[in-house]
């Protein structure tokens, strides 16, 4: 057997006649991608033949179509609803979180008295189920007894009780603020784990120099955070791409269709219509979408590093 | 010349303490903005239905009942949502370490071939959207009779597991010095014994907090479970509350008092392995 390609530290010590197992350690991977090829790889390539067939589980229907579900998914109105909803809830509820995140590591990568239980703290709405999230700010938020309009309303901020999730106009901003809740903590954390990795000597140069605190940040720490800066926001993007549990179970997608996103409108496709054959057009749409992103992420992300050596 | 130093001195002086004090205020601000929804969640869940609707919130419940909790098992069965979550957890928590740290430890520590293939193929099949899978694996779970099992959760809940498990603890088993396998590979022990008698216990606390992220993963799953169970004696913790409404109004209190059972468990195990879970969590994320 040749050497194999990645050197390790056992190729490189002095050599003795260890045994080796040829075939045997990738028995030993084999149990792990049975099942990730079975539970993932198997079903996209089903769905990708359903979304060809109008297949429909209460009905005896089950034909090949060719393209016939996504000619009907261009002109579908509700799929557009839900294309723009998700855009606008990717969009913002990634910035937040980017913005909001990076503020939270910044001030958990300080030394303070606390510290301790400021990072434990994060760690609450991360742990807490999304569903519990959902009911949580479903009653918060609540248009009638909600504790948030009490409060806004003692402090003369809003004149009468708002109807939070239950009106078009503020049921999307509801589901962001919840999924921000939610999720930026784990931001927090990941630009934590990137900060730290920058040498703090370097803002102290900075600082000895005479560069304010906030010159220090903007010039020093944030140009170097910018790959973890990135590479977190392209994730928490795909993720929110797909935001499912929110909406289902605050709004269902309601009222008037004003929060429905793609992950809703699939579902609902599938389990409620039983329209096997349209709901994986959507799905493999939505999947297909993600791939795009991911790869035109990872080529700007490329082309960024390679400036930055030149 | 010292004029000028001194007060520069006292000008940075007071920036220092300026800065301190904005430190310590937003410090306080990202407490509270965490904690406070699940503090009103406990607090409300031990309040009676006419404060809950009263036109001022109290903050801390007066009188405190039980009358929440109370319901949630004696009206609502919580308790077999609660058993069937620890069941399919429990079951793929373990399976996912049995499965995820071999694959990890052969990936890390034996001669694969084309490992960094193998490990990139997990990584790009993790991202899937879940919604992509859900419909061909409802239709091969009910032509497989699997719709309304433990059988069919775990399953998936192990695929979406392993490639978590497999990454984080290829990332452990990667920092243990080659030369313990070697002296053990000298010694005549196979593979897996070296894994099991050596390599593991040397990494049973990462493998304990990536059990306990990958449980916590399970416990909150929502989509899959909502999709394969119909049935009581099946469905899970958060189909159960996704569920708990009453015919003509909102049963907040029942709902908080549910979320206050099936978090406080959790929120303590974080809490107890907080400085393990994060750098679990954010061990792969960056390059050291």
């Amino acid at each position: 057997m040749p050497i194999a390609k990645t050197m390790t530290h056992a190729d490189l010590a002095p050599r003795f006649k260890l045994p080796r197992w040829r075939l045997g350690p990738f028995v030993l991977v084999v149990p792990a991608l049975v099942f990730v090829g079975a539970v993932s790889v198997y079903p996209v390539l089903l769905g990708l033949w359903l979304s060809l067939r109008n297949t429909t589980l209460s009905s005896p229907e089950d034909a090949f179509v060719g393209l016939a579900n996504y000619q009907q998914l261009l002109s579908d109105g509700g799929f557009w609803n839900a294309w723009i909803h998700t855009i606008e809830f990717m969009g913002a509820s990634t910035l937040l979180e980017t913005v909001v995140g990076l503020g939270m590591a910044l001030v958990m990568s300080e030394r303070f008295l606390g510290r301790g239980v400021v990072r434990a703290a994060v760690l609450i709405p991360w742990a807490i189920p999304t569903v519990v999230t959902s009911k949580m700010f479903g009653w918060l938020f609540d248009g009638q007894h909600g504790i948030v309009n009490y409060l806004l309303r003692s402090c003369g901020l809003i004149p009468g009780n708002l109807n939070w999730y239950g009106s078009p106009e503020l049921a999307l901003p509801t589901i962001i603020i919840a999924d921000v809740w939610k999720t930026t903590p784990f931001m927090a954390l990941l630009l934590l784990a990137g900060l730290q990795t920058i040498p703090r000597s370097l803002s102290e140069a900075a600082a000895i120099d005479g560069a304010s605190p906030w010159k220090r940040f903007w010039s020093v720490r944030l140009p170097l955070l910018a790959p973890s800066l990135l590479i977190a926001a392209l994730f928490r993007a795909l993720d929110a791409f797909r935001i499912f549990d929110l909406v289902y179970v605050l709004t269902g997608g309601g009222p008037a269709d004003s929060t429905e996103v793609l992950s809703t409108l699939t579902y609902k496709n599938l389990f409620s219509a039983l329209q096997f054959g349209y709901g994986s057009a959507l799905s493999t749409t939505m999947f297909v979408t993600e791939i795009l992103v991911a790869i035109g992420f990872g080529f700007f992300l490329l082309k960024r590093f390679r400036e930055v050596q030149l | 010349m010292s004029a000028f130093l001194q007060t520069s001195f006292h000008g940075a002086r007071r920036r220092y303490l300026i800065g301190r004090v904005f430190l310590y205020v937003s410090a306080a601000l990202i407490v509270a903005w965490s904690a406070a929804p699940f503090l009103w969640q406990f607090s409300t869940s031990f309040q009676l239905d006419r404060d809950l609707v009263g036109s001022a919130p109290k903050l801390w419940p007066d009188p405190i009942s039980f009358d929440h909790f109370i319901n949630i098992f004696v009206a609502k069965s919580f308790h077999r949502y609660l058993f069937n979550s620890l069941v399919v957890a429990g079951l793929t928590t373990l399976l996912c370490l049995l499965i995820g740290s071999i694959a990890a430890y052969a990936l890390a520590r034996l001669n694969v071939r084309g490992r960094f293939g193998i490990l990139g193929f997990i990584l790009a099949v993790s991202m899937f959207p879940q919604i992509a899978v859900v419909a061909p694996l409802y239709m091969l779970a009910s032509q497989l009779g699997w719709l309304d099992t433990y059988r069919i959760l775990v399953t998936v809940y192990l695929a979406l597991g392993l490639p978590f498990v497999t990454w984080v603890l290829f990332g452990h088993f990667r920092t243990i010095p080659s030369s313990i396998d070697e002296a053990a590979r000298i010694d005549g022990a196979k593979p897996l014994t070296i894994f099991f008698r050596i390599i593991a216990p040397m990494s049973l606390p990462g493998i304990v907090t990536t059990g306990l992220l990958c449980f916590i993963a399970s416990w909150n799953e929502f989509m899959f479970a909502l999709a394969f169970t119909s049935d009581i004696d099946r469905q899970t913790v958060p189909v159960g509350i996704a569920n708990f409404t009453d015919l003509h109004y909102v049963p907040w209190g029942d709902i908080a008092a549910a979320s206050v059972v099936v978090t406080l468990p959790l929120v303590a195990m974080v809490l107890g392995f907080q400085q393990h879970i994060i750098s679990g969590l954010t061990g792969g994320a960056v390059k050291e």
